[in-house]
């Protein structure tokens, strides 16, 4: 199993390599296209701020390399969130794997949504064996609306997707690596997809 | 819904955990890596551990424990004490921790919380605030409530929302220690002011005291140390007690 976390200098990565870790898997920190492409399977990982994300992809050539890739990958949080058509976060264009926008919650809930919430109407092999309403952890200012390729719906103050999927490509907005055994349990089903 | 968190601190000196009684006396109480682990498996849903080392020997100690913590601890940590700079965060954050909080070098250089909110993100960044009240108002105060400024505790908590910061950490100096309750009124203020996250911290005595500080505090996240690492509070039990006052909690 050759699993690579791509690493594009955006965010707490060290978290998602020691998850694996504990899971028994070596992932790989690689930027390198070849490597990437060579992965049994990719995660995407991001923390801060969308497009100047979304420039450090550009400038590696991420940007074009990852719409393109067959194996399963894995967006977790603003990895997520830039697989998305566009992000009103620095009102930037995404990598339109997922056919939906990314906006800021309003300002009638506290915002960052931070702590841990419950996931519900869980679709595919990814949320094997996890319940319904489990808890998840994040933190997170903007949110993919629900949409078709939903497959986790979260409220906070209004029910938005938590989890897309199409194709090959799944995204979480929350941290499995952070979210306890039932977060490990999603990177397992990750890693046997 | 999201739910209310609960948060031990681990004070850490030359990595161990300690903890202080008023900040004065320091009783030892344990290895914090274990500490973590155990406190993951008893359902904490974060930690947050202050390195209050003054010597460079155990800032570094600081980064090595923070490594094992990312690498055993499956539940998100923050880090706080002694940091300064974008490098100082940089570092905590390549080595695993989720956030980090900044106290009185944001109050020496306020710019700091832009620097980092813009580097790393709001969602990383936490301002710890001590505050004590004197004459009816809430005056912050620095190096572990001993120095007084000018600062309004309510003011300064809306600087730094507007600076970036991504919650707020609130230490009442008047109550922590004491186990007679946090200090609701300050933070409901704070939550109805601001609308970033609000951490209450110091008072914490009984499962009551955490029950009021969500309720009647607006608390988003409650921490205490002695109440947990002594055995006082079993956080199951905690937890459950919420519950049964209709507060959301994880469990």
């Amino acid at each position: 199993m050759k699993l690579v976390i791509i690493d594009y200098g955006a965010g707490n990565i060290k978290s998602i390599q020691f998850a694996f870790k504990r899971l028994g898997y070596d992932a790989i920190l690689s930027n390198n296209p070849d490597e990437i492409k060579a992965a049994d399977k990719v995660i995407f990982p991001g923390v801060g701020e969308a497009s100047s994300a979304m420039q450090m992809l550009k400038e590696s050539g991420l940007d074009t390399l990852i719409p393109t890739l067959k194996q399963p990958v894995l967006g977790i949080c603003l990895g997520m969130q830039l697989m998305c058509k566009s992000s009103e976060e620095g009102n930037t264009k995404g990598l339109g794997i997922f056919n939906v926008d990314v906006k800021r919650f309003n300002n009638t809930v506290k915002v960052p949504q931070m702590g841990w919430n419950t996931i519900t109407d869980l679709k595919t092999e990814l949320f094997k064996d996890i319940k319904d309403e489990t808890f998840m952890y994040s933190v997170h200012s903007f949110y993919a609306e629900n949409c078709k390729e939903s497959i986790a719906t979260t409220t906070y103050s209004l029910d938005f997707a938590s989890a897309l999927q199409k194709d090959n490509f799944y995204g979480v907005q929350f941290h499995p690596e952070k979210s306890s055994v039932v977060g490990e349990q999603i990177l397992k089903n990750f890693i046997t997809l | 819904m999201l739910t209310k968190r609960i948060i031990p601190c681990l004070d850490i000196k030359n990595g161990r955990t300690v903890k202080g009684v008023n900040f004065v006396n320091l009783r030892d109480a344990g290895d914090p890596v274990e500490l973590a682990k155990q406190y993951a498996v008893k359902g904490a849903d974060e930690l947050v551990f202050l390195d209050i080392s003054a010597t460079l020997e155990g800032r570094k100690t600081m980064i090595d424990m923070v490594l094992k913590v990312a690498e055993q601890v499956n539940i998100p940590f923050t880090v706080g004490g002694g940091i300064s700079s974008v490098e100082d965060v940089d570092i905590l954050l390549k080595s695993g921790a989720d956030k980090v909080s900044v106290n009185s070098s944001a109050v020496k250089r306020p710019e700091l919380v832009n620097e980092l909110a813009n580097k790393f993100g709001s969602q990383c960044v936490v301002v710890a605030i001590d505050a004590k009240q004197i004459d009816g108002e809430w005056m912050v105060h620095l190096a572990g409530g001993s120095i007084p400024t000018n600062l309004n505790l309510f003011d300064w908590a809306k600087e730094v929302e507007r600076r970036g910061a991504g919650e707020i950490l609130f230490t009442s100096m008047n109550n922590d220690g004491t186990k007679a309750g946090f200090a609701n009124d300050a933070l409901a203020k704070l939550s109805e002011t601001l609308n970033i996250p609000i951490i209450a911290s110091g008072g914490a005595g009984t499962v009551q005291h955490f029950v009021d500080t969500f309720k009647d505090g607006k608390a988003d996240a409650a921490l205490a140390a002695s109440v947990f690492h002594f055995g006082e509070i079993a956080i199951k039990d905690l937890k459950e007690a919420l519950k049964d006052n209709n507060i959301a909690v994880r469990l």
